[in-house]
Parts: C-alpha cells; sequence; structure tokens
C-alpha cells in the first residue's frame, strides 16, 4: 500500500517529499513532480495532492517558479534534518529509554548496548553532523 | 488547488421526496461546488439514486427546492446540456450499437471528445460495431463509462457504473477519470459501494442513509477520524471511556472499540503503555460504523418506544 488510511493523504504526500528531501533523491534546486503526477502515480484527487505540495510550499521547503513548476529551496535538507532529529527524540529515544527502565536497564548498559548495535552497522557520511 | 474557482454548482434545499408511504429523501440540504470529485455514498434504497435522478430531472422532488448552475434542472435545456447522468443500468435504444450510441452522445454533449472515446473503446475491448444489446453486463457498463468520460459534461453523475466490469476494468475506469479530471477540471459525482476503491479519489464525501444526509464532509478531514483500539477489555474500555464510540466488539477477554477520535502523539503513547494496539480505520469501514450506528440508534428509540418496561427501567 502506497497510501495508508490512518492520516490525510496530503499529509502523507507532504511526508513523502520530505524524506526523499532528506534523502537527496530531490537535491535542493530540483524540480518537484507536479501536483497531477502525484495525482496518477498515488491514484488520488489532484486537489489532494496539490494541498500536500501547497504545505511545503507555505513552510518554505518549496518555491514555485512561474509558469515551470515546484522547486526544492536552498536550505530545505537541512530545516528538515533539524525537525526529523527532535522527531526522532520523540519517537525513538523516549520510547526506548523508557522500556530500558521497565526492564531495568542502566543508561550505561544502556549506552553500551548502542555501542555494541552503532559497530555492526556503517553510518553514511555526514548524517551526524554532530 | 488546481485553479478551478470552488463555485456552487449545486444546490439542494429542504428536498424530500415521497413515493407512496415511505420517504425516500427527507429534508436534504446540500451544496455542491465546481471540480471536485464527490462520492455519494450509502447503502442500498438509501435514496442515492433519487437524489440523482431528482439533480438531473429524471424525476421530481415533493417539496423543496433544487438549483443546477442557479437554474431549476426541469424541462431546463440551457442545464441539461451541461450534465451527465450515467444510471446504473442506463438503457439505449434497442437497436444502437455502442458507436451510435457514442455518436447520439456527440452531438448532445458540446465538449465530447471523439479521440478519448476511441482510446477508452480500445482500453476497454469494446465490440463497439456491435448492437448494445448483444453486449455483456460489463460490455454495457463500458459504454456508460465510456459516456460519462468522453461527455466532459460540466457535471457528470456515476451512479454505480461499474456493474459487470472486473477489477482491471475498474481500475482502468479510476485511472482514467482521475486523469481526465486532472486535465479538464469538472464537478463529478460518483455514487458506489466500492468505497474502498474510490476512496482516495474523492475530495468530498455525502453519506446518505434512509434519505437523510449523515455525513456531509471532506474526504480529507474524514480520514484519520477514527481510531480502533485492540486489547485486554477492561484496559481498552478504560481509554475509550468518555470518548464517541462507534463500535464495540469483545472476544475473550480482548476488545476491539471503534472511537471517533483524533488521537494526539500524547495518547497514542498512552495506549501504547497500556499495551494497546492502534488500528487505522478506512473509510469503508468508517461509513459501515456510521450506518450502523445511525440504525442502531433509530432501533433504540423504537425499542423504547414500544416497551413501556425499558422506559421505565431506564
Amino acid at each position: 500500500m502506497l497510501i495508508d488510511d490512518s492520516r490525510p493523504i496530503f499529509v502523507q504526500i507532504a511526508e513523502r517529499i520530505e524524506n526523499d528531501i532528506v534523502d537527496g533523491t530531490l537535491a535542493e534546486e530540483s524540480q518537484v513532480p507536479s501536483t497531477n503526477e502525484f495525482a496518477a502515480f498515488y491514484r488520488i484527487n489532484p486537489a489532494t495532492a496539490a494541498k500536500g505540495v501547497g504545505r511545503l510550499a507555505d513552510e518554505g521547503l518549496l518555491y514555485k517558479k512561474r509558469g515551470i513548476g515546484m522547486f526544492v529551496a536552498a536550505g530545505a535538507r537541512a530545516k528538515l534534518l533539524e525537525r526529523r532529529r527532535e522527531e526522532f527524540f520523540r519517537q525513538y529515544v523516549q520510547p526506548l529509554t523508557r522500556e530500558a527502565r521497565k526492564l531495568g536497564i542502566t543508561s550505561e548498559q544502556l549506552m553500551q548496548m548502542l555501542g555494541r548495535s552503532d559497530s555492526g552497522t556503517q553510518l553514511p557520511e555526514g548524517s551526524v553532523a554532530q | 488547488m488546481t485553479g478551478t474557482a470552488t463555485s456552487e454548482v449545486i444546490s439542494v434545499r429542504n428536498v424530500s421526496k415521497k413515493y407512496k408511504d415511505s420517504l425516500a429523501l427527507d429534508s436534504v440540504d446540500l451544496t455542491l461546488e465546481g471540480g471536485k470529485i464527490y462520492g455519494l455514498l450509502g447503502r442500498n434504497g438509501a435514496g442515492k439514486t433519487t437524489l440523482m435522478s431528482v439533480l438531473t430531472a429524471q424525476n421530481f422532488q415533493t417539496s423543496g427546492e433544487v438549483r443546477v448552475f442557479g437554474q431549476r434542472p426541469y424541462e431546463n435545456d440551457g442545464v441539461l446540456s451541461r450534465i451527465c447522468f450515467i444510471r446504473e443500468s442506463q438503457k439505449y435504444p434497442d437497436d444502437f450499437t455502442a458507436a451510435q450510441a457514442f455518436q447520439a452522445a456527440s452531438m448532445f454533449f458540446g465538449g465530447w471528445d471523439q479521440p478519448f472515446a476511441d482510446r477508452l473503446v480500445e482500453e476497454f475491448q469494446l465490440p463497439a460495431k456491435r448492437r448494445i444489446k448483444k453486449l455483456s453486463r460489463g460490455q454495457l457498463s463500458a459504454v456508460g463509462v465510456i459516456i460519462g468520460l468522453a461527455s466532459r459534461a460540466e457535471i457528470t453523475f456515476f451512479d454505480e457504473p461499474y456493474l459487470g466490469l472486473d477489477a482491471v476494468a475498474r481500475q482502468i475506469f479510476y485511472d482514467r477519470l482521475v486523469q481526465d479530471f486532472t486535465e479538464h477540471p469538472r464537478t463529478i459525482v460518483l455514487s458506489s459501494h466500492l468505497i474502498d476503491e474510490v476512496a482516495n479519489l474523492l475530495e468530498h464525501v455525502i453519506l446518505i442513509d434512509k434519505g437523510r444526509v449523515l455525513v456531509d464532509e471532506d474526504a480529507e478531514s474524514i480520514r484519520g477520524s477514527a481510531v480502533t483500539g485492540v486489547g485486554p477489555a477492561a484496559l481498552v474500555d478504560e481509554f475509550t471511556a468518555g470518548r464517541a464510540v462507534l463500535h464495540r466488539e469483545a472476544f475473550a477477554s480482548l476488545a476491539s472499540v471503534t472511537i471517533e477520535a483524533r488521537l494526539s502523539e500524547q495518547e497514542r503513547a498512552e495506549a501504547g503503555e497500556l499495551g494497546l494496539e492502534l488500528a487505522p480505520v478506512t473509510l469503508q469501514q468508517l461509513i459501515v460504523r456510521k450506518t450502523m450506528a445511525a440504525t442502531g440508534a433509530e432501533l433504540a428509540v423504537v425499542e423504547r418506544e414500544n416497551d413501556p418496561e425499558l422506559e421505565a427501567t431506564k
């Protein structure tokens, strides 16, 4: 399933574009598919697709070139990464520490586990900027 | 938005339609805007076809006012030439071939696109030179779908247009509908029982039950407006207490409760802490639940009225 029923579709369209910006599929200053292309590809109402694109434009992540289409704004990726890190903390770190506490895992043990897990995976360069 | 003006194209004010002893439409109030795809949903006999017939002047309301493009549609060529109504069992003159039906449609609808109709004939693999009465049920539906799409009428009503169409043909219909709507925005009213199939195409949803409008809302604001919680009954009930419950199902010590609520991240986390699983509710499930809830509420009233004891023990 490309689109799920848990949330409005325009939110899901906006998130997909955000994902593409974050992972570099959509580079800054590159053109975003048109509303009609989104509608045809995801088989959704074009007004809904337009709302998703419009939301990112309102947030300054996309901008419009008159008569051509929508483009990814400069600085969009950095802005999204910032936001995603906040979300990462709430979505992953908080539940993780909560569960760890439940199981009696201390902070030190948790750090060790993270280290152990980290050594097994190669992080892409520049993905952890701090 | 696609740049189309969202002006009112249909207005229905306090419209009722009485048959001998039943009320097919009961004080219906609706406003439809141009350039949108509407889903007209409801059970068989809910009043969908009656409503569309009244809007296209093929039937008359008993009371109330109907305006299409600001005018009364009855015997009004200026209005009727701009609307197309494809019925579930559309009738054609006996000896017509599909090609002749298309030709007739092309003379009636100013916006008719013959090359588009030809492409659709190919895609649906319709034997256009065969007499319509010799066509299969699915092929007959394809004729209606092609007329509905290629006529490009400003308002097009599709009343369950898919009877006999297989899954592939239905997908072709949905794909061409979205594509053509994108290129030629207009108003589409799509009545369907296959809600899951059309849900993502709709911009606005109208649910009718027993002649009354139960839901009249943007599809996007309905999406995610309900959620089902599953888990140990006591915990599920604790979590859903004080909320609008649409449906409750129990199995052994487990319960599955559907509530009308847009949960915050905080509330989702709370449900997680309680060990509950949360599942999204599809538009189709929501429509079924709302229809059943309305029927249930009505039955409860009838029961109370018919049962003085129940009334006394309340």
